[in-house]
């Protein structure tokens, strides 16, 4: 039906940020089609600069509440590489369980309360109270779990108090990390339970290839450490991310756009499992299997379920670590490094939840920072979002306005945009010429 | 009774505070019960024409920022400012000290004047805010309780005691032996004194108390052999906007 379409979507609900869509179709082709980024932006890169060595990670933790474990790891990273710091490994193991968490609580939020409301045909994840409680009351249970896990280990869900530059002000008790392993294994019935409801859900059926970059590990299912590594056959070690990694701003949007081996690429919890698939838990893999999740998936709206094999993949692999900190015994000596403010450039790369994550640090010799440069995984998403986009609405010109309005709201979705790192989202306007 | 029509708005900031009111899991659905929430870009897609009361994130950076403030002022009865941002101006602030031409320069380069940007400010700059819920994050229970109040008719009880009195509750070794700087003595309380429980220094999250014992808090910054632009620098990560308005209020 749609020979001439204007879209304009401003702002999106139910991703974290705003962003507008707009699409002019004439004559049943796709004229121009933007997905823009009018938030304010924040200035980071300014803000840093003069700052000590130990404010960074408090400062940029602000960049996003939704992914503050994220940027607080990548920037005690960085400062960490830059000024030689070396954080034991009992710090290493803390931060991978905090991390887990965070990833957990923003999956839990993405799967269930933004994306799922699409799947039951409803606005938001108020009217699934009344129909659906159980979809509702699991996911306030194993976000509670997670972030209880973040508050435990952190000092608070939002914006960490307790990881920094060096390793933790403050552990954890012994009896803390019991506390957290019961909790742990108490949400597994909630995920078999999510992994029935799951199954029932139709998926689109969407294909692009594209590149997936991720950061990748010898051992681990990377989320906190890692080379950088792409799909399209590259690897590097983290602190060269700039032979590959591009960023040019653009004048539609205060979020730069990013592109490495072609023209887009895509980051998060597909690329993640594109890259580290053999790296999950062994349970983890079963929960793949049993939502039809196969490597390489290049279908973007199955990113939800990447996320929640991720969930599943993040409980066991936090069991494991507590096991390994309480045979190792908690040690207050091993809680903090040894810290020398001085000059020198440190690159801090991690696996926010919505994709690679980079800060890129430079001190001064009084250990204050030079010059500063973060991006942001959903920056690195943009363009690819917009290809996506592309791809879709040229096959779907003969649905509905609304069908087309709402399936371009869900791929956005699928991103699981958090775009208050620089933005937020989208409001549906559809004009027909 | 009606339940009243809530919307919750984000301007420039992390979203960090609507994330914290999701992260309210226990009471979440009572809440959602008490309310009616008509709008939150974190989990709703609805929209209303008016608004019994508008939780308001973020401060204001931009024209289109402007514009929007003043139309929800408009429309909403009762503005609760929720989080340091909306509040104080917060972290946003730490632009201004560059002016925003040197900051777009350093960040976007010869590409700034793609750039809308303008002096950051909190909220009550351009509306009447009836109550502040402070704090990076804010405390998600003293948002709860400012709603309940709301509801039931009664004035929230927000603290104006510094963050020591709760710290000494909470049985804490004074962070200023363990040689970190600290703004407890003060900054508003209300958060439990949750920076210094961990061991880290208060930032002062939550504003300065309207009659702070500035004297007392330079003596014993001496004691500890710190000088009080050790203390700006941190004191300026929240309140960078907020200078001016604070040392008026001292008088």
């Amino acid at each position: 039906m749609a020979n001439n379409l204007n879209i304009e979507v401003s702002p999106l609900a139910r991703v974290e940020g705003h962003g507008d869509l707009i699409i002019n179709v004439k004559d049943k082709k796709i004229e121009k089609l933007m997905f823009r980024i009018p938030e304010s932006p924040r200035f980071f890169e300014a803000m840093l600069v003069g700052r000590k060595h130990d404010e960074p990670s408090h400062i940029t933790s602000r960049i996003c509440g939704i992914c503050s474990v994220a940027h607080t790891c990548a920037s005690i990273k960085a400062t960490e590489k830059a000024m030689g710091i070396k954080p034991s490994q009992q710090t290493i193991k803390l931060r991978k369980l905090i991390y887990h968490h965070e990833n957990v609580q923003s999956n839990v939020l993405h799967v269930y309360f933004l994306a799922a409301p699409d799947f039951f045909g409803v606005g938001s994840v108020i009217p699934l109270i009344e129909t659906h409680p159980e979809v509702v009351n699991i996911a306030l249970r194993v976000k509670k779990m997670a972030n209880d896990m973040v508050r435990i280990i952190g000092g608070r869900a939002v914006h960490p108090i307790r990881t920094v530059a060096g390793g933790f002000t403050k552990l954890p008790t012994e009896e803390e990390m019991i506390k957290m392993k019961e909790m742990l294994e108490a949400c597994y019935p909630d995920l078999e339970k999510s992994l029935e409801i799951l199954r029932t859900l139709k998926i689109p059926e969407f294909e692009r290839k594209t590149e997936y970059i991720s950061i990748s590990d010898t051992s681990d299912y990377a989320l906190y450490d890692g080379n950088i590594k792409s799909t399209d056959g590259w690897e590097i070690d983290d602190q060269n991310y700039l032979d590959k990694i591009n960023e040019k701003v653009v004048q539609h949007s205060t979020a730069k756009h990013c592109w490495a081996s072609r023209d887009a690429f895509m980051v998060g919890a597909l690329a993640r499992f594109n890259n580290n698939h053999d790296k999950l838990t062994d349970n983890a893999k079963k929960y793949t299997e049993e939502l039809g999740l196969v490597a390489p998936c290049y279908n973007t709206f199955m990113n939800n379920i990447a996320q929640f094999v991720e969930i599943v993949h993040s409980v066991d692999d936090s069991i494991r670590l507590i096991d390994e900190i309480l045979e190792d015994g908690l040690d207050e000596g091993k809680a903090m490094a040894d810290i020398k403010p001085g000059a020198g450039r440190g690159v801090g790369v991690v696996e926010a939840p919505r994709g690679l994550l980079i800060h890129d640090y430079t001190y001064n010799d009084k250990g204050r920072v030079e010059k500063a440069n973060m991006i942001i995984p959903t920056g690195m998403n943009y363009a690819n979002i917009e290809k996506d986009m592309h791809a879709l609405v040229s096959t779907i010109l003969d649905k509905s306005e609304d069908e087309i309005r709402l399936a371009c709201e869900m791929l956005i979705r699928a991103y699981d945009p958090c775009i208050s790192c620089s933005t937020h989202f989208l409001k549906v306007k559809l004009i027909n010429k | 009774m009606n339940k009243p029509k809530v919307g919750v708005f984000g301007f420039t900031g992390c979203g960090g505070c609507q994330l914290e009111i999701l992260n309210l899991e226990d009471q979440l659905l009572d809440l959602v019960n008490a309310i009616e929430i008509v709008h939150f870009t974190e989990l709703v897609t609805e929209y209303s024409d008016t608004y019994e009361i508008a939780l308001v994130e973020g401060s204001i950076t931009t024209k289109h920022g402007v514009e929007r403030i003043k139309k929800i002022g408009n429309i909403a009865k009762t503005i609760v400012a929720i989080g340091a941002c909306a509040v104080t101006g917060g972290l946003n602030c730490l632009k201004n000290l560059y002016g925003p031409e040197k900051a777009k320069e350093l960040v976007y380069g010869d590409k700034k004047d793609w750039i809308d940007s303008i002096e950051v400010k909190p909220i009550d700059a351009y509306v009447k805010v009836d109550y502040y819920a402070r704090g990076c994050p804010p405390n998600r229970f003293e948002i709860v309780d400012i709603i309940r109040s709301l509801i039931v008719g009664r004035k929230p009880e927000i603290p104006n005691y510094p963050v020591c009195i709760e710290c000494k509750r909470n049985g804490n070794t004074c962070v200023f032996e363990l040689g970190i700087t600290c703004m407890g003595p003060v900054s508003r309380a209300g958060c439990n004194s949750r920076c210094p429980n961990s061991v880290s220094g208060c930032e002062a999250c939550r504003g300065v108390i309207d009659d702070p014992n500035v004297n007392a808090h330079k003596d014993l910054l001496s004691e500890y052999g710190l000088t009080v632009e050790d203390i700006m620098e941190g004191f300026n990560l929240y309140n960078a906007c907020k200078g001016k308005t604070i040392e008026k209020r001292d008088k």
